[in-house]
């Protein structure tokens, strides 16, 4: 028997996990055992976290958009909304994400490129009329300007007449990983950490329904680590922003069930599968045994699991199609509450309608047409699964003690350590591909010779006269509002953030008086300062 | 150290607000492993700030990387400055999401080598080690 496993040819996962041609309860015993898995619904919530799962709420469908001007992000708002997608998960421009008015200096030739240009609540305003915010959730793709991009938001929603005590929806505002990867950091470490700890703190009391931080291993995984670096870093990030928020003395009963995640799907189906199956385990373990949490609430381990950039190729772009709903099965087997594929031609341009279309058609097709919601956690019970969901466990448990050893998250991403592992492997990665090791179809496998070049690169039309339009209306604002109210909202802001107050109260009277992002990031840059990057390798 | 040895210097750069870096520190390995010297300015470079460098170190070549979209106002920029500094000959690299039908704007502004996503580093190192005079 055993010479015979031999002669198959060797399985690694990318995260170093090897894989026996055959598994038999042998295997799983010795990896651990079944005595963890549980029922869905319940601690350790490995199989999932709801006892019913899709038999009862199908996931969330949340394509990425935003382009331009607030009136246009409305558009292709209305668009998606009408094809049947459930939520909506905003991209903002960089000089918004970066926390600059469109009129910056540094903003120039970047408004509205790669997402909405925001400057005050009148552009929330705009983007979001008429949508009911509480059947149409909203993610707010916003991180180091997320004090000021949620404000408004939450202005916005109080000004329509929803209460925040009931509304729903979710923000990025996951400070740690823009150090690791993404970069639209704008303090320093901690002080971000702080502003990311007064969001958490603000809604545990005031909009307990909403998702302050959903923290990401996503971008850190497309920066170059493999599935195991990718939940544990989550995991060390979210309880980095749980350790602070329990420093203010709120227990992690009142405020964990508002954190959620955001992780990737590419790469070896089984893997991911088992990194979701793992991380839910190890995460609902910590929360009750790390932190002594008692609501079941706060160990569950809510995600989108999707995206997928960094599998898809410009080669054969075409194939990307194929890769998404290859990677959308990965996500649904691991029970994900929301989902969103990157598009085919992601890879070379801000997806088309078209695309973005067949991306919510390849998800509607998996919910609708082959079963794949017919029973909780399907993969249940198979001994290679169940042996490689403990394998994983063990393995994001190694990295989560190399961290603590290296003194813990927060410090690694102050010093570079994690920026400095993730890209050699990045590099390490991009040489295999190079030789062939690691296979890509298109790319290293099957490449067409006589396939003509790649298709170009295209870009949302970048015109001139609609960044001059948004700035023409932020004159406008400055011009007509309330100057002294903004002035005493950006004051007591200043002294809200120099005297250790939380700063969401007075943000969000800032963003109600029509302050701008880069008026309010302005305040929080003179108190804080700015972040600079260790630059090591 | 002789004339002889003295490695190639190299300048990556990220100018604007992009923070997508993961092209540009894997090429600065792939450089350093192809024994180059390489300076790493990490993100948002301003273009006075990139062109100050390329002269105060001495730089052979510079590499910018832009994925947003925004190469051709920020190559402008750059080109300008670099003229500022009395640096217009440094060999100019950019990669990232560049449109082909953008390159020949690019090369009127002094670009001499694009290298869009999709790219080897291998074809960057060739590159190089052909356009810089040893």
């Amino acid at each position: 028997m055993s010479d015979k496993r031999s002669e198959a040819t060797p399985v690694v996962w990318e995260s170093g996990l090897e894989v026996e041609p055959v598994f038999g309860p042998e295997e799983l015993e010795r990896s651990g055992g079944s005595g963890r898995i549980g029922r869905p619904g319940e601690y350790p919530f490995t199989r999932g976290i709801h006892p019913l799962m899709y038999r009862k709420q199908p996931w969330t469908m949340r394509q990425y958009s935003g382009f331009g001007t607030a009136a246009e992000t409305h558009q292709r708002f209305l668009y998606l909304i009408a094809n049947g997608q459930t939520g909506l998960n905003v991209a903002f421009d960089l000089p918004t994400q970066c926390g600059l008015d469109s009129d910056d200096p540094m903003a120039e030739g970047e408004v509205g490129r790669v997402g909405m240009a925001v400057d005050t609540l009148a552009d929330i305003e705009e983007a979001f009329a008429g949508i009911d915010l509480n059947r149409i959730t909203v993610s707010l793709t916003i991180n180091g300007s997320a004090v000021a991009i949620m404000a408004m938001y939450f202005a916005m929603a109080r000004k329509r007449g929803f209460d925040l005590a009931t509304l729903r929806g979710t923000a990025q505002n996951d400070i740690l990983k823009e150090f690791i990867g993404r970069g639209t950091w704008i303090f320093p470490v901690e002080p971000s950490i702080r502003l990311v700890g007064d969001t958490i703190e603000f809604c545990a009391r005031h909009v307990p329904k909403y998702s302050p931080v959903s923290v990401c291993g996503y971008h850190i995984r497309e920066s170059g680590a493999d599935p195991a670096q990718e939940m544990a870093y989550g995991l060390a990030i979210a309880c980095a922003y749980i350790d602070h928020v329990r420093a203010r003395g709120l227990s992690v009963d009142a405020f964990a069930g508002g954190l959620s995640f955001n992780f990737d799907i590419h790469g070896n189906l089984w893997e991911q599968v088992a990194k979701f199956r793992a991380g839910r385990r190890l995460y609902a373990t910590l929360l009750k045994e790390r932190y002594g949490a008692t609501n079941p609430n706060a160990m569950r381990l809510r995600m989108i699991a999707g995206g997928g950039g960094g599998g898809l190729t410009i080669q054969q772009p075409e194939n990307n199609i194929v890769r998404g709903a290859y990677y959308a099965l990965a996500s649904a087997l691991s029970g994900t509450q929301t989902m969103a594929l990157c598009s085919f031609d992601e890879a070379y341009t801000i997806p088309s309608e078209r695309a973005a279309r067949l991306s919510l058609r390849t998800m509607q097709i998996l919910m609708h047409e082959v079963g794949v919601t017919d029973t909780v956690d399907p993969l249940a019970g198979s001994y290679f699964v169940e042996t490689m969901t403990n394998r994983m466990e063990a393995k994001i448990r190694e990295h989560l003690e190399r961290l603590e050893a290296q003194g813990g998250i927060v410090k690694a991403v102050a010093e570079g350590w994690v920026q400095a592992e993730v890209n050699r492997q990045a590099y390490e990665r991009e040489r295999k591909i190079r030789s062939g090791e690691v296979k890509k179809v298109g790319v290293n496998l099957f490449v067409e010779e006589d396939g003509g070049e790649p298709p170009d690169v295209e870009f949302h039309p970048y015109r001139e006269e609609e960044a001059r339009a948004q700035i023409a209306r932020l004159d406008r604002i400055r011009a007509t509002r309330d100057a002294t109210r903004v002035r005493a909202a950006l004051e007591a802001l200043r002294a809200a953030a120099s005297g250790g107050a939380n700063v969401m109260p007075a943000a969000l009277d800032a963003a109600e008086a029509y302050a701008s992002v880069g008026e309010i990031c302005g305040v929080l840059r003179e108190v804080f300062g700015t972040y600079r990057e260790p630059i090591c390798f | 150290m002789a004339e002889t040895t003295r490695k190639i210097r190299v300048l990556i750069a990220k100018p604007g607000l992009d923070g997508h870096d993961v092209g540009a520190k894997v090429l600065c390995r792939a450089l350093m492993d192809a024994g180059m010297e390489v300076i790493y300015g990490g993100l948002r470079q301003s273009p006075a700030i990139i062109a100050r460098t390329v002269r105060d170190e001495a730089v052979d070549v510079l590499g910018l990387s832009i994925l947003s979209g925004a190469h051709l106002p920020l190559c402008r920029k750059v080109a300008e400055a670099l003229k500022a500094v009395g640096r217009s000959d440094v060999l100019w690299l950019v990669g990232g999401n560049i449109p082909r039908r953008d390159h020949a704007a690019l090369r009127a502004l002094g670009v001499r080598g694009i290298f869009p996503t999709g790219s080897s580093f291998d074809e960057v190192v060739a590159f190089v080690r052909a356009e810089v005079r040893p």
